[in-house]
């Protein structure tokens, strides 16, 4: 009877499964903290808090912030190191994409991309505080034989006033994440035909693409690079490492008001982290504004028809940026992996003095209980983040809908600055008893994972040929037999990689974890955090060192698995 | 259901009631003996200071001590400021958290404390209730007793002593500064070379302080409450004129600052600095011996006297395991644990006991205990200035803060 099924395919409507309510329940999970949050964190701003004795709105936290000595420096900085730092990003992104591409240099870089991505922030910024410190490593390459330098010079490299240090750090960590972003999304504009078209009319590669390519693909990398500019003016634990000290930047400043013993602070801290919302807003919106600008002007270049050069020069300038860039984040990492197994090592030696595994014998223990927790946390928050990111997606592929328009709001948490809505959720958790606790926890975390993991998974399980899936219906099998048997091993990589960024997302979190663990849990980020203050920088290596190893073994996992999995499929693999 | 669950429950009920009516009976300090027999399974949360990582390891050295001897689990909350903690005690009061604390032993002393007592943030007064209390030095250690003026009223466990000292690299400083005017003479002479980290981190404070009491006209005035905004600026005045002066020549010109003494001594260690600031008289053996401070450091003092201070653990009146809290604060105070503390190859903490009242044994355990190339002895340690009253610091930091945070 071979044409039952087709019938029953046919005749049979779904059940109603509670698969529809996925969707629904994932962003009731959503916008009930970060709603909650907001209005948590915009009431007292204005004065209403009645645990803390305000029962009445009044504009005082607003006179109080205005009239702040730090204000004026800590936006100052906040800015400075915010555009800074995307435009920096944004600018070796696309000019690399230009100049480099179907280089040897473009298919390297591609490469380096994943460990960058993958390794939190705090390992980033605490790595290239060593390399460009007064005292730090790259000095130490050069002094005193080349520079002249007895002492360490007296100069702020980091921690700097305007917060330049913090600009390139992130910049770092971004530019990786842009330009993959940019990689997935050539692949969807036809660009080599494009590219083809224009050179072929005459104009040089870098010319080509700029005025053919950039047009078509930029709308895609909007959203991402909308996520970085949010990030950048907003960013805590990177600020706290390498940002400026007096003022420091306004994320770093309504922080401390947050954590102040003087209650009344926190209202300062509300309206401040307020701010720090609208500084976010209107930075995107300024950006929006320079898009429209670039766009105009842009129209009369493109249609110029200038050809361009070679861009010899370009590739050289562009790939050599990045790389250097690259090599940064990297280098940061290995010189902090070297710290943790120096003995002495002071200025100038560019080496330590000798090298043991004292260190990690002494803090492997204490380590691996606060590794254990970031994986605990790591694989409930990126599991629970999968499993949601698949029933929203098995749901839109079975009702058949488009994507729908109110899962842009999972982007919400991207765009929104954590400081300017943890302090209202955290209200909320104390009120329904969850504050210290791992749900809490998790669920802080899952706000951050999800996007990402939905982010990564989303394109290749839209794009799986639905032949398949006709032809196992058609052989009798049940939706979930499809899902089950065909589309998850089929989907295995995709699926592993989504779940490794989302882990990785959840180990680097700084500020959910401080705010909805009460300081009760303590992950290799907050250790890593904290103890880069000041401690050792011998112990300050060894965390630096698991946090990037943790997502870096994920990643490594994630590609390894269905490798070996399918070691006799080699299609599959 | 046993009687003491159901008195239990009784007294859980009862606390509700008094909850919501908003009227908060103080809860019970048991004896000690029935402190011991609760404290066994409790988990007992303690915050304290996180930015030294010897403190750490010794405060694991306790853990493990405490649950072989007494089978409750101590686990460090590591802070970066203790008024974070005593926040988190506030704002748990405010939202009626009345016996389910997050936070049931905190590392004090000085304005959080006067804050917390202040505030009835405290539980007890327990500490009589301790055997090890009687071992203390109250009469040749007033400052057991007496935190930054404020009594402690038996609402906080002395833990160690401090005295504010300057750690030097001699290969790089001849002659030590004698006194504030001399450092800020040093300062010019060699300009990057010295700083202190930003208040309101309590070594920075510690400075403005121990600045204060040396400039300010009439000193004595500083162990009362600051009376009036007009009388803080005139008693002060003389600070900001030679902070006016010192900054300038301060590393990176004043305007960085380093965040914690930690972060400072990094720089000494790092040839940023030649001078860091430090609370402990055996810290900078301590830190030499962990590798974390050339051979040529050491230290120095000002003659005419340097801050000097107790620092404590107290428990917070909504714990969770307030019993096992006091258990823990009670060893804290041990001959073992002190001895253990004082030595420089673990922390370098000076102990708050009178060594005459403990066993010879006891004794013992002190005389083993190694000074240290960077030490100085007792006798060069010169006088101990009292702290000022808290309100004092609070108003400073404050004012720094109006002066410099721009």
């Amino acid at each position: 009877m071979p044409l039952r099924p087709l019938i029953a395919l046919r005749l049979r409507p779904f059940p109603a499964s509670p698969l529809a309510l996925v969707p629904l329940l994932t962003l009731l999970l959503f916008l009930v903290p970060i709603a909650a949050g907001l209005i948590g964190t915009w009431l007292p701003a204005f004065g209403f808090l009645p645990n803390l004795g305000g029962t009445r709105f009044t504009l005082e936290p607003w006179a109080r912030l205005l009239n702040d000595p730090a204000l004026p420096g800590a936006l100052t900085a906040t800015l400075v190191s915010g555009f800074g730092s995307t435009l920096l990003a944004f600018a070796l992104t696309v000019g690399f994409a230009a100049a480099a591409q179907g280089t040897w240099a473009y298919r390297q870089a591609t490469r380096l991309l994943a460990p960058l991505l993958a390794v939190p922030h705090a390992a980033i910024a605490i790595g290239i505080a060593f390399l460009l410190a007064p005292s730090g490593f790259l000095l130490r390459l050069l002094s005193p034989w080349a520079t002249g330098f007895d002492l360490p010079p007296d100069v702020a490299t980091i921690q700097d006033r305007y917060g330049l240090a913090l600009a390139l750090a992130l910049a770092t960590k971004e530019t990786p994440f842009l330009l993959l972003m940019l990689l997935g999304a050539l692949g969807q504009v036809q660009s080599p035909q494009r590219l083809a078209t224009a050179r072929s009319l005459g104009y040089g590669p870098v010319t080509a693409w700029l005025k053919t390519v950039l047009p078509a693909v930029y709308p895609q990398l909007r959203l991402p690079i909308y996520a970085v500019l949010a990030f950048s003016l907003s960013v805590i634990d990177m600020a706290l490492i390498l940002g400026p000290t007096a003022p420091p930047t306004l994320a770093v400043l309504v922080f401390r008001w947050f954590n102040d013993p003087d209650l009344a602070l926190r209202f300062v801290g509300a309206a401040g982290a307020t701010l720090q919302l609208l500084v976010v807003v209107a930075g995107i919106a300024l950006w929006r504004l320079g898009e429209l600008l670039v766009a105009r002007l842009g129209r009369r270049w493109t249609a110029g028809g200038a050809r361009g050069g070679s861009g010899r020069t370009a590739r050289t300038t562009w790939s050599g940026s990045l790389f250097a860039v690259l090599t940064l984040g990297l280098a940061g990492l290995l010189v902090m992996a070297l710290w943790s197994f120096a003995g002495r090592w002071r200025w100038p030696a560019a080496w330590p003095d000798s090298l043991s595994a004292a260190t990690w014998s002494r803090q492997l223990e204490p380590a691996m209980e606060t590794g254990w927790t970031t994986l605990l946390l790591g694989l409930a928050a990126a599991g629970l983040a999968l499993l949601l990111v698949l029933g929203c997606l098995e749901q839109e592929q079975r009702s058949g809908r488009r994507p729908t328009r109110a899962l842009w709001l999972l982007y919400l948490p991207l765009l929104v600055p954590q400081v300017a809505f943890l302090f209202g959720a955290q209200v909320l958790t104390v009120s329904v008893g969850l504050n210290g606790s791992f749900t809490a926890l998790v669920w802080s975390h899952l706000l951050f994972v999800l996007p990402y993991v939905f982010l990564a998974l989303a394109e290749p399980w839209r794009r799986l040929d639905a032949r398949y899936l006709r032809s196992a219906r058609c052989l009798g099998a049940t939706p979930f037999t499809v899902f089950w048997r065909v589309k998850l091993p089929m989907l295995l990589r995709p699926v592993l990689f989504a779940t490794a960024v989302g882990f990785a997302v959840s180990v680097a979190q700084y500020l959910p974890t401080l705010f909805a663990g009460a300081g009760r849990y303590a992950t290799l980020t907050t250790e890593a955090v904290a103890l880069s203050a000041g401690a050792d920088r011998r112990i300050v290596g060894v965390y630096a060192f698991l946090q990037a190893l943790l997502p870096l073994a994920a990643f490594a996992a994630a590609v390894g698995l269905p490798a070996w999995r399918y070691r006799r499929r080699r299609a599959l693999q | 259901m046993s009687r003491r669950r159901s008195i239990a429950l009784a007294c859980g009920l009862f606390a509700a009631v008094a909850a919501t009516q908003g009227a908060a009976e103080p809860r019970p300090v048991p004896s000690f003996a029935e402190a011991v027999t609760a404290a066994n399974g409790q988990t007992v949360y303690f915050n304290a200071w996180g930015g030294d990582e010897r403190i750490n390891a010794y405060i694991d050295w306790v853990g493990d001590q405490l649950a072989e001897r007494y089978g409750l689990t101590l686990e460090q909350v590591k802070l970066s400021d203790t008024a974070d903690a005593v926040a988190r005690v506030l704002a748990e009061k405010a939202a009626g958290n009345r016996a389910q604390g997050s936070v049931d032993l905190i590392w004090i002393n000085g304005e959080n404390f006067a804050a917390m007592k202040e505030a009835d943030l405290l539980f007890g007064p327990f500490v009589a209730e301790l055997p090890n209390f009687a071992l203390v030095d109250t009469e040749g250690k007033p400052t057991t007793l007496i935190d930054f003026t404020v009594p402690t009223d038996g609402l906080e466990a002395p833990w160690g002593m401090a005295k504010f000292n300057f750690i030097y690299d001699s290969d790089r400083v001849e002659t030590t500064p004698a006194d504030a005017g001399e450092l800020a003479d040093w300062a010019a002479a060699n300009p990057g070379r010295f700083t202190y980290p930003a208040p309101p981190d309590f070594m920075g404070s510690t400075f403005l302080k121990q600045i204060l009491i040396e400039l300010a006209e009439d000193a004595d005035l500083l162990q009362r409450p600051v009376e009036s905004a007009a009388q803080f600026a005139e008693v002060t005045a003389p600070l900001w004129t030679y902070l006016e002066r010192l900054h300038p020549t301060l590393w990176r010109d004043g305007r960085v600052f380093p965040t914690s003494g930690p972060a400072q001594r990094r720089l000494l260690d790092d040839g940023e600095v030649d001078i860091a600031l430090s609370f402990h008289p055996g810290e900078a053996s301590s830190l030499i011996a962990a590798g974390q401070l050339p051979e040529s450091a050491r230290t120095f003092v000002f003659p005419e006297g340097t801050i000097g201070n107790t620092h404590f653990v107290a428990i917070p009146f909504n714990a969770q395991a307030p019993e096992a809290a006091m258990v823990a604060a009670n060893f804290l105070m041990s001959p073992e644990a002190q001895a253990q503390k004082q030595n420089p190859e673990i922390w370098g903490d000076d102990t708050v006991l009178a060594l005459d009242r403990l066993s010879l044994a006891q004794q013992a355990l002190f005389a083993e205990i190694p000074r240290g190339p960077a030490t100085l002895p007792p006798d060069r340690l010169g006088p101990v200035l009292l702290e000022p009253h808290p309100t004092w610091m609070t108003a400073l930091e404050e004012d720094w803060r109006r002066r410099y945070l721009r």
